[in-house]
């Protein structure tokens, strides 16, 4: 009834104003419009014009309008005044927080800068925390990379220059046939989601490897719901039946990687297992043509796969004999390792043909001209349309890096990296290991360290170990134990700095790092090593410092909190010194810069950082004057330069006309806010594919500052690095590993991709145990989100058909969860869509009691779990020592090789183990949120 | 009891592709915020932060376990809002004519203003698609965004409901189902856009997309990659021989 409906106002005012930023409700870095109402935010929606989102937000995007009220952020600095672990402190000022904290580091620095342990959770700025970590001069610095991917972005850097997510991804609008290893909803975020949707649109097919079949494996064409940590075998069997069936790109292995190159096949050489060099140390091919030795990157070398070379009474032979060998071998046939993986042999044999009809009867050519490296002009781009994805699935095993690197084998194989179709590097990358810094690690007192903490070793002379041997990290990155751990290992530090070994520390300095609950594993015993005492009472880890914007768990174990902002109250740059948010045809930066004004007395992070290192007097955050170099981190993004002209952001540099290179601009800030947070330089057409051997892209990234010299450089399939630790494990070479060491280290570091158990197996534990992080969950920060917990607030163990039958499990059972470490006891749900050996549960919803300002009875505190409880961090070897439970490459956490026993238990009262509550920081929440801005 | 329009000018609505939702929940929280901001009172939360959470949301997605005669078990994405029904059961239980259809569109809305929180609405909706706000005890349901699509204060390619803008794998579609041109009418044609239980007689306006068919069988009898050479020498023989040709 027309004349009845009520007058309605369909144009509402939407908002004052729109201001444009950054989110940071995950690690993705969408551009997000914030609309304020009376200068308070009123909704949040997606940027249309920003590279990574295009418009679209997802679930935590949404609800940050909730994460920036929550009723857990800290408001003013703390000094712990309880026992540590009690959550019982006073609220100090800022001058009062900062002299304490200057007062603890400035005479570590001048006695022994290791002491400062510095170690940093989801990061967004890297290399500025790194930049002060090395102004300190403590070699004890990373991320979160050791615990989280580190596998991920070290088996794709040594392989060829770049790995999935930040540093490429798939040709969206070519590829035909993609594959998806062990991602879980997240990592990253809306690009994926973007991408399938893309996929789906033009009919092209997914096929979703992952053991649980949820979020993207849910949507995938086909679902391979392999077994745990056997992604490796099932990815090197597709090589063997590739191989068998030549279906292989023989011109691009021949052009672009080091397939061809000559390997000394001497066992009594010093170089046995190397790759030939010239005198100028270039890897050398046989040539076809002229029948000779010759440098690969010559003009118009013809270099021969087959070609061996006899001389000097040493065999060469090209690595792809090595490749033929080893994947050719019934170790890698279908019907072999068809058991181990879960999946049945035809199966593998469907897709090992299904992606060589792709990427062969499919080819697709794009006209357009290009130039190569070595001076050869291509009239066409031709493109192999089948591409890979892989995350921590594939990753957090302890045979993570090797399985990367086969997944890497295998695309390359197929010809399909950075050809139209295929995956593609985003800027700065691709970017080879032998591009990147070597790590540094030599403490001196009062002085900065000589270069970066992180980097890609090429061998053994470049561990970070001291005279005896010993390791120079606290968390014993780049020794022999794990040579190439190229993002340390957060992991290990609590626990070796409470055993100390290799040393005693004095100050654990952590940001944004749950280490007392859902970030450590052994969650319950590192609580214990936090707060552990001498025999003179004092602390074991006598200080540590803790900065977070929220009530975290680790907050609580803290003597010092130094409370930072949200991530609208704040600056940022996501930079291409960093991480970057770059696409396969455009370099990217962004920032963040406050919308709203904090109505705490809380700081951003790294303006305090700039503060304190004024105070302790660091180079590098010092003016002439003695005055503080940087007045915030504002001031250090426009002003600070790493190399002449290049600073953190590449935009508007100079007069404002700088792209990449330039001097600081004061308006660089300004620039940035006008065009929506972020700044984009689209790469010329010519130089979009083939970036690693593509002269235009070489020249483009020169000129932007991402390189100061062309540096093309062809794939490693066979890695030199790699067989060099081996070779010294071998006993060749004046640096050698410890004797109990050397097997390891001859078996796991391999030149060639290899696949082993992820763990030792043990017939006491047979299931498979694992975490997935929900899309609509970030870690632990969704719970404190009033929107977000509603959607994901409980987590019960999900338990496939067979074990649910076999153990006569009913709705609303319950389940003892044995490892060898521990055993909790927790609720179970069925689920039919998923491998039959394994349970899971979702990430860091569990939560302690008195954190995150949720009622003592919330559930994530009562019925949610961590599956941490049963995953130790320390391993005892079967000599007696400690390890870290890592893989033995790159010390990445091995949180994926779980393996359980469960059985039902009888109900408790809440989740095993409790915890007592710990004492909130902030008061109680509201119990009511209704929240509107505008009339 | 409250009348229906005979007819509508427009039948606005959503169209949903079951095939492509990840159940990210993009669109659960983009509908709140929106929501909570505009048409009405806010979408309130009740111990939010407690033992029981209660909200009001205009839209949830729902995950079911999907097992196949054949094949494993699938899991299938559903969100699920209000349906804008031609014959809208939710309308003509209500006792004051706050619940309405509208003639120019046939967006189904309530006026707060009218609703006494009988609750009789949501009795009568066969989906379970309105929620009764725990704070002000009003119905709250879907708007289709009323207050978004005609708004001349937004850019015209914002004008669509918040759910289907911030969609991130393009699930979600927006527009005149009268219409057999219109895009989504095409969609439901060619994808066999389907009726949420079509059996209640209440006609709904929104559409389902189904899911394409997943895990086809092996196919034994499909080609599969010849040999080349069954030990590497056999294989260095054809490599060989293939190079020779690639010249």
């Amino acid at each position: 009834m027309a004349s009845d409906a009520p007058l309605l106002d369909t144009s509402p005012k939407v908002s004052d104003e729109i201001r444009q930023t950054t989110c940071y409700m995950c690690a993705c870095r969408c551009g997000i419009n914030v609309h304020l109402k009376d200068g308070e935010v009123a909704y949040i929606e997606g940027n249309r014009d920003h590279p990574v989102n295009r418009g679209v937000l997802c679930g935590k995007g949404a609800a940050g309008i909730m994460q920036i009220n929550a009723p857990s952020r800290l408001r003013a600095p703390l000094k712990r005044v309880g026992p540590r672990g009690s959550g019982e402190f006073e609220e100090i000022s800022w001058d009062e927080a900062l002299e304490i904290a200057t007062a603890w580091m400035k005479p570590l620095r001048e006695s022994a800068p290791e002491k400062l342990a510095f170690f940093t959770g989801r990061d967004q700025s890297q290399s500025f925390t790194g930049y002060w970590a090395q102004a300190f001069g403590t070699p004890n610095y990373a991320a979160h990379g050791g615990f989280c991917s580190v596998n991920m972005a070290a088996g794709g850097i040594y392989t060829m220059g770049g790995a999935f997510w930040e540093f490429g991804q798939p040709d969206w609008e070519r590829t035909k046939l993609f594959m998806l290893f062990g991602v879980a909803e997240d990592h990253d975020s809306n690009p994926i989601k973007m991408g399938i949707g893309r996929l789906k649109e033009r009919g092209a097919k997914v096929i979703g490897v992952n053991p649980i079949r949820t979020g993207y494996n849910a949507v995938a064409d086909e679902w391979v719901g392999i077994t745990p940590g056997s992604d490796g075998l099932f990815i090197l069997s597709l090589v063997h039946c590739l191989l068998k069936a030549g279906k292989i790109d023989l011109d691009y292995l021949a052009r672009y990687t080091n397939a061809p190159c000559l390997v000394n096949m001497d066992p009594d050489s010093d170089e046995f297992g190397l790759i030939l060099k010239d005198d100028d140390g270039r890897d050398l091919v046989w040539d076809r043509r002229e029948k000779r030795p010759r440098c690969y990157d010559k003009p118009d070398v013809v270099a021969d796969l087959s070609g061996t070379w006899r001389h000097a009474g040493v065999t060469h032979v090209p690595v792809f004999h090595l490749i033929a060998e080893r994947y050719l071998s019934n170790e890698y046939a279908p019907e072999t390792v068809a058991e181990t993986c879960g999946i049945p042999a035809e199966r593998i044999r469907a897709i090992a043909a299904e992606l060589a009809h792709v990427a062969f009867e499919e080819e697709i050519t794009i006209d357009r001209e290009w130039t190569d490296f070595r001076g050869e002009r291509h009239s066409k781009m031709v493109g192999r349309p089948v591409s890979f994805h892989a995350m921590r699935g594939i990753s957090a095993h302890s045979n993570g890096f090797q399985t990367c690197r086969a997944l890497h084998l295998l695309q390359i194989l197929l010809g399909s990296v950075e050809v139209p179709g295929g995956f593609r590097f985003k800027p700065p990358y691709p970017k080879p290991a032998t591009a990147h810094p070597k790590p540094h690690a030599s403490a001196t007192p009062g002085q900065p360290l000589a270069g970066p903490h992180l980097g890609y070793p090429q061998g053994p002379e470049d561990l970070c170990l001291k005279e005896d041997g010993s390791p120079q990290r606290i968390d014993k990155a780049y020794t022999w134990e794990n040579p190439m751990s190229a993002h340390g290992l957060m992991h290990m530090v609590i626990a070796n700095a409470h055993a100390g070994d290799p040393y005693r520390i004095d100050t654990l300095f952590l940001y944004m790092a749950n280490m007392a609950w859902n970030s450590s594993m052994n969650t319950a015993g590192t609580m214990e090593m936090l707060t552990d005492t001498d025999e003179t009472g004092a602390y074991v880890i006598p200080r540590i410092i803790y900065s977070d914007a929220y009530a975290s768990e680790m907050v609580a174990y803290a003597d010092l909190v130094l409370p930072d902002t949200t991530y609208l109250e704040r600056h940022d740059c996501i930079s291409l010194l960093d991480r970057p948010i770059c696409e396969a045809e455009a370099a990217a930066d962004a920032i963040r810069w406050p919308v709203i004004e904090p109505d705490r007395d809380v700081r951003a992070f790294q303006s305090v950082l700039c503060d304190l290192g004024h105070r302790l007097g660091l180079p590098g955050f010092v003016a002439e004057d003695g005055s503080a170099k940087y007045a915030d981190y504002a001031d250090y993004i426009i002003h600070h330069e790493r190399r002449p002209g290049v600073g953190p952001l590449a935009g508007w540099r100079g007069d404002g006309a700088g792209k990449g290179r330039g001097a600081p601009n004061e308006e660089q800030i300004e620039r940035y806010i006008e065009n929506g947070s972020f700044w984009i330089a689209h790469i010329p057409e010519e130089a979009e594919f083939y970036k690693p051997w593509n002269a235009g892209y070489q020249e483009w990234a020169v000129e932007l500052g991402l390189y100061d010299a062309p540096a093309p450089y062809i794939f490693s399939l066979y890695s030199e690095p790699l067989r060099r630790f081996q070779l010294a494990a071998e006993g060749k070479g004046a640096h050698q590993p410890p004797d109990h060491l050397r097997a390891q280290i001859r078996a796991r570091l391999d030149p060639l991709p290899l696949w082993y158990p992820a763990g030792a197996p043990d017939p006491d534990y047979p299931v498979h145990a694992l975490t997935q992080r929900p899309m609509a969950m970030y870690h632990s920060w969704g719970t404190q989100n009033a929107w977000l917990r509603q959607i994901h607030g409980r987590n019960p163990l999900y338990v496939p058909t067979k074990i649910w039958e076999t153990h006569g499990f009913a709705d609303g059972d319950w389940a003892r969860l044995t490892s060898a470490h521990g055993a909790i006891v927790v609720p179970v749900m069925h689920m039919a869509a998923l491998n039959e050996n394994t349970v899971w549960t979702w990430n860091a919803i569990g939560k302690r009691k008195g954190a995150w300002a949720l009622g003592k009875e919330a559930p994530e505190a009562t019925t949610g779990f961590l599956l941490n409880h049963l995953i130790p961090e320390t391993l005892t070897g079967e000599d007696g020592r400690r390890r870290s439970n890592s893989d033995p490459v790159t010390g990445q956490a091995a949180w994926f090789d779980l393996k359980v026993k469960i059985e039902k238990a009888p109900a408790p009262s809440e989740a095993q183990p409790a915890f007592p509550p710990i004492t909130s920081p902030v008061p109680p929440a509201p119990a009511r949120v209704a929240r509107k801005v505008g009339e | 009891m409250t009348s229906l329009p005979s007819h509508t000018e427009k039948k606005l609505g959503l169209v949903i592709d079951l095939d492509i939702c990840v159940g990210c929940h993009a669109c659960v929280t983009a509908c709140k915020g929106w929501n909570t901001e505009n048409y009405g009172v806010p979408l309130a939360d009740e111990d939010a932060y407690g033992a029981n959470p209660v909200g009001s949301f205009l839209n949830r997605v729902h995950s079911y376990e999907v097992k196949p005669e054949e094949g494993a078990a699938q899991l299938v994405h559903f969100p699920k809002s209000c349906l804008h029904c031609d014959d809208a059961p939710c309308v003509t239980v209500c006792p004051t004519g706050a619940s309405y259809k509208r003639v120019e569109d046939g967006i189904v809305l309530v006026n707060e203003g009218d609703c006494i929180g009988c609750g009789l609405c949501a009795w009568a909706c066969p989906y379970g698609a309105r929620e009764m706000d725990p704070t002000e005890q009003v119905m709250k349901k879907c708007t289709l965004c009323v207050d978004r699509i005609y708004n001349e204060n937004l850019p015209e390619e914002d004008r669509e409901p918040a759910c289907v803008r911030t969609c991130p794998t393009g699930a979600r579609h927006f527009g005149d189902l009268s219409d057999p041109e219109s895009a989504v009418s095409q969609l439901v044609a060619e994808r066999g856009g389907m009726d949420l239980m079509p059996e209640q007689g209440t006609a709904p306006v929104n559409k389902y997309l189904p899911p394409r068919p997943k895990d086809a069988p092996t196919d034994v009898l499909a080609p599969l990659l010849d040999i080349t050479g069954e030990e590497p020498k056999g294989f260095l023989g054809w490599l060989d021989k293939t190079l020779e040709r690639l010249g």
